[in-house]
């Protein structure tokens, strides 16, 4: 032995000779290695980008519908105006009828100081007043028509035009006879600003009202209580449908000719586009059926069809991923295969039956082209009281809105979109919350 | 193996040969899963309050027989078994036999632990709760102490029954398993490789939950070592290729088997 390891007191054991190093692509590994990570981080900035962009347009346009320009002044109750030869108690029908919005002109063109003789001039105070007085003032008379004869404050909504002027989104540089609002006007509001008499206030409206071609009227009212009723509907016939279509197919069903095709199918009915879903449900369900045109309840029904396939596939891959072992474990035990499932497959598989149905749900609410087919795309003022009244839904509300053309209805499609994003975030948590409540069984 | 006349067969598929009690007789038990034949036509009794341990390379068949015992292989699509098992002289594959009432009588332990996602407990109750097998809470708690002692876990468990039974350790889960197949008081127990995922402490425990067992419960094995086979059982049934080459007293099987087969597996010449 020429060498000695000195780490050993054994003379006959030397070291071993370390051999050369071998070129293993160690440097190309990690360079493939860094480069997936950037186009990895690439992918996700260039998501994340376009998440933001898209937000933010939504965003930047849409949260002034959230607030809305509304006039205070002392409004007189002419008797006059309202029901000159007092004929009120004879007829109640007067008071219905009455010409209210020159209750409210007059009012406001005495605060401005207009003169009564000054036709062009009372007509352009007139512009400023939402053509909503009508039915508030209307409704304030006939509950309590003592008010005639008095005076008194009362808050209404100044006309799209000035809303848009007052928050700024009207040019004021232009030449007055190519915009909306006279330079008349824009003093009266300025005047009217600085009294206090026009200020913003948080736009209620917006959810309770109806469809209105007047935009500072318009509201999502109608939409959300009809998207209300499609997601009641959906959910209550999608989830069970679906659920027990799975789980037969799954854990009961042969495995056959029959049951691929099914699988096949059920696999495509997902893929089909859901405009043809609209048209389907029109030939059954209102052709045939003889449903509602317009009815929230004929919507949930096409989307409920539409549903069902995301639902399908979400449960049995939900149910596939339990664990064999729990199945085989419970048989084992002599359980009848409905308890194995029932007992031990289910409330494994929940959580992801959970995801996908919330999945589904959310897909459906923000549907519009089947929608638009069966007649949901439509004026309507009223909100509907059962699920087979005339309805809208909001997105198809964003998409009637984008076509108006209206400065105010710029906005309120924005803030309509704002909504509808935010009941899709409130669905996405509450299917965390779900599933993380499930979970803990584990 | 021993040729039986047709008069011994009969008489022993009444279940009592020469003073000693057959718990299960398999009779020409071939099985098929699609085309492929995974059993040829084995002949294999199970003596009462005995362990009997089948072993063979992988993939001989001693775990399909197995589970042809409790009508496992029903949940297994295109499996087909032919031939007569017999439980107490019951037809086991008879139509008439429920096969939910079968797998009350034979209960199993598989492979790898697999408790249910649930509490200790609840583990434990879920057999006799779906037998009702217990009528007041005292009697479910009472099977449920009574079931953990056998399997040897009342004592390291006792205090957390309401904690996931998932949370154990791998070898306090497999206990629980056999305490959850003792628990709907089976007269077969059936294991599948029970200690295969377990460490030796863990599997010496098993073991020796075996040995107490035997005293109530008719077991049959399944298992890859021989050590264990020796340790635990008092036949072993040596598979090869889908055939019983031999069945016979353990003590004989691993000193003096009568098969030149049984003999180089127990060598480990092949396996």
């Amino acid at each position: 032995m020429s060498q000695v390891s000195p780490m050993s007191s054994m003379s006959s054991i030397g070291a071993s000779a370390r051999p050369g190093r071998r070129d293993i692509g160690l440097g190309r590994r990690y360079a493939a290695e860094r480069r997936f990570r950037f186009y990895g981080m690439a992918a996700i900035g260039f998501g994340l980008l376009f998440l933001f962009l898209l937000l933010f347009s939504v965003v930047s346009k849409g949260y002034t519908a959230f607030q809305q320009s509304m006039i205070t002044i002392p409004v007189a109750f002419s008797e006059q105006v309202i029901d000159k030869d007092n004929e009120r108690a004879a007829n109640p029908q007067k008071l219905v009828s009455a010409n209210y919005p020159v209750v409210a002109r007059n009012a406001l063109a005495k605060v401005l100081g207009v003169d009564e003789k000054d036709r062009a001039g009372l007509k352009a105070v007139n512009g400023l007043i939402s053509d909503s007085v009508r039915t508030q003032l209307r409704d304030l008379v006939v509950a309590d028509p003592s008010i005639i004869g008095t005076t008194r404050d009362v808050t209404f909504l100044a006309s799209g035009d000035l809303d848009s002027a007052f928050k700024g989104q009207i040019n004021l540089d232009v030449p007055e006879k190519d915009r909306k609002i006279s330079d008349r006007q824009v003093g009266w509001m300025n005047q009217l600003a600085e009294s206090g008499a026009l200020s913003k206030h948080f736009n209620t409206g917006l959810f309770v009202n109806g469809a209105s071609s007047r935009p500072e009227a318009a509201g999502v009212g109608v939409a959300l209580v009809g998207s209300l009723y499609m997601m009641l509907i959906v959910l209550a016939l999608s989830l069970p449908i679906g659920v027990a279509a799975s789980i037969y197919l799954e854990e009961f069903a042969p495995k056959n000719r029959l049951t691929d095709l099914i699988e096949v199918n059920i696999n495509n009915l997902a893929a089909v586009p859901s405009i043809v879903y609209g048209l389907l449900g029109l030939a059954v369900f209102v052709n045939f059926a003889g449903f509602p045109r317009s009815a929230a309840l004929v919507g949930g029904l096409v989307l409920t069809l539409m549903t069902l396939p995301t639902i399908i596939i979400a449960t049995r891959a939900a149910l596939k991923a339990v664990p064999p072992s729990i199945r085989a474990a419970a048989l084992g035990l002599g359980a009848s295969k409905m308890q194995t499932v029932f007992h031990h497959v289910l409330p494994l598989a929940m959580p992801g039956i959970l995801t996908g149905t919330i999945i589904g749900l959310a897909h459906a609410l923000g549907e519009t082209a089947p929608l638009l087919l069966i007649g949901m795309v439509a004026f309507v003022a009223d909100v509907p009281a059962t699920p087979l009244d005339p309805a809208t839904a909001l997105p198809v509300q964003i998409y009637m809105w984008a076509n108006e053309a209206e400065r105010a209805f710029v906005e309120r499609t924005s803030g309509a979109i704002i909504v509808l994003l935010l009941f899709l975030i409130l669905m996405n948590v509450g299917a965390i919350l779900l599933r993380r409540r499930f979970e803990r069984r584990w | 193996m021993n040729i039986m006349s047709e008069a011994a067969v009969e008489k022993a598929l009444d279940g009592k040969m020469n003073d000693i009690s057959y718990k299960m007789i398999g009779r020409d038990v071939s099985v098929y899963y699609g085309e492929k034949r995974a059993l040829y036509d084995v002949n294999l009794d199970v003596r009462e309050n005995t362990v009997t341990a089948l072993i063979g390379p992988s993939g001989c068949g001693k775990s399909t027989f197995l589970r042809t015992l409790n009508r496992m292989n029903d949940t297994i699509d295109g499996c087909r078994v032919t031939g007569r098992i017999t439980l107490d002289g019951d037809d086991i594959y008879d139509p008439a036999i429920d096969v939910v009432e079968l797998r009350a009588r034979v209960g199993m332990v598989f492979q790898k632990p697999n408790p249910f996602p649930k509490s200790i407990y609840e583990n434990v109750a879920y057999g006799p709760r779906i037998h009702g097998l217990a009528k007041a809470k005292a009697d479910m708690d009472a099977i449920v102490e009574q079931s953990l002692q056998k399997a040897g876990l009342w004592n390291e468990v006792k205090d957390r029954l309401q904690e996931s039974g998932t949370g154990l350790s791998g070898g306090q889960q497999q206990r629980l398993c056999i305490a959850r197949a003792v628990a709907v008081s089976p007269e077969v127990i059936l294991m599948d490789e029970p200690c295969s995922a377990l460490d030796p402490i863990a599997t010496a425990k098993v073991e020796e939950l075996i040995h107490e067992l035997r005293a109530n419960f008719t077991i049959v094995i399944v298992t890859h070592s021989m050590q264990q086979a020796a340790r635990v059982s008092q036949r072993t049934a040596m598979f090869h290729l889908g055939n019983l080459v031999e069945e016979n007293d353990t003590d004989k099987m691993f000193t003096n088997p009568d098969d030149q087969r049984t003999q180089d597996y127990i060598m480990g010449r092949f396996g």
